[in-house]
């Protein structure tokens, strides 16, 4: 089973990347981007095959250490192709 | 007293952080033995009155500033001797440790310019009665470099309140008095409340993002650094 992990900026938090790509976005025209926040994308590959035991045990990488939750949110995909 | 300095892969102010305690300690440079060095993959720790956490950029950056040295073999015995109340410094990249580690509030983020930021800053010590920083007075400013890409402190407000009522603000950026050089932010990297350091509530533990250790003897260019070693060879010496 394959599991990504999003992991983000939580809102409050500033994000001087994000702004960064926001300002180029409208000198490049693109009109109409408001906020833009970067993140990072974690893929990883399990061995597990219960899609619920796999959601915990990404869940608990995510709060030990993928994840820093005093700044940041997480959000898990997993695939099970 | 004996020091402990943790050295992790890509640590790189260990050696100098060693020296300047030697100094603070045993009044030589020449004599580290005062001083052990203690490698991250170690799960063990000899009896020691101050564990530091020195500068550098441990395991690249990778993921986050500290996030993997924070769970090294190491760091656990760090954690239960803080519990115990021994006294732990994280300058820099070891502050960084720190919070990743939970030993301290907060997180360090990439600083809001998006540069690496290398130079002196002017810093005001905001508590003088804890082992770090008794031999500074409380508003007295410092003069002491920094050099980092992550030092932009965070903490949610409510938390924030809370600690300025512990008094666990440690140092604050601060404009430059004696010169009036007000051409430069004092803040050199956004922190909330400009804060460059900060204690946990019962102030046995302190990071801080500058390097005392860089401004320790004449021929650094500046020696206000040193008193925060003093301090804490007073306190537990």
């Amino acid at each position: 089973m394959k599991a990504r992990v999003h992991v983000s900026f939580k809102s409050g938090v500033l994000d001087p990347q994000g702004k960064a790509i926001g300002l180029t976005l409208g000198n490049l025209g693109f009109d109409g981007v408001g906020e833009v926040r970067q993140g990072k994308l974690i893929e990883l590959e399990l061995t597990e095959t219960d899609t619920a035991t796999a959601q915990k045990s990404v869940e608990a990488m995510c709060e030990k250490l993928l994840a820093n939750t005093v700044i940041e949110n997480y959000t898990i995909e997993l695939d099970d192709n | 007293m004996k020091a402990s300095v943790i050295v992790f892969p890509g640590s790189n102010c260990d050696r100098d952080v060693q020296v300047a305690l030697a100094a603070a300690i045993g009044g030589r440079t020449d004599n580290n033995d005062c001083v052990d060095m203690v490698w991250h993959g170690d799960s063990e720790m000899a009896k020691t009155d101050l564990i530091v956490l020195p500068g550098g950029f441990s395991y690249g950056d990778y993921l986050r500033s500290g996030a993997m040295s924070a769970r090294s073999p190491i760091m656990r015995e760090v954690v239960a001797r803080a519990e115990q109340g021994v006294a732990v410094l994280g300058i820099c990249n070891g502050f960084q440790v720190l919070t990743e580690a939970g030993l301290l509030p907060g997180a360090l983020l990439p600083n809001a310019g998006l540069k690496f930021v290398c130079r002196d800053v002017q810093v005001r010590v905001e508590n003088s009665q804890t082992p770090f920083t008794n031999a500074y007075e409380a508003g007295q400013t410092l003069r002491i470099p920094v050099a980092h890409h992550d030092g932009q402190y965070f903490v949610e407000a409510d938390e924030l309140s809370a600690m300025q009522e512990r008094d666990q603000i440690a140092f604050r950026y601060c404009q430059d008095e004696k010169t009036g050089d007000s051409s430069r932010r004092a803040n050199p990297n956004g922190s909330v409340d400009d804060i460059a350091g900060v204690f946990n509530k019962r102030k046995t533990v302190l990071g801080l993002m500058p390097h005392p250790e860089r401004a320790a003897d004449a021929i650094h260019g500046g020696t206000d650094g040193q008193a925060l070693l003093s301090s804490l060879v007073s306190a537990l010496a």
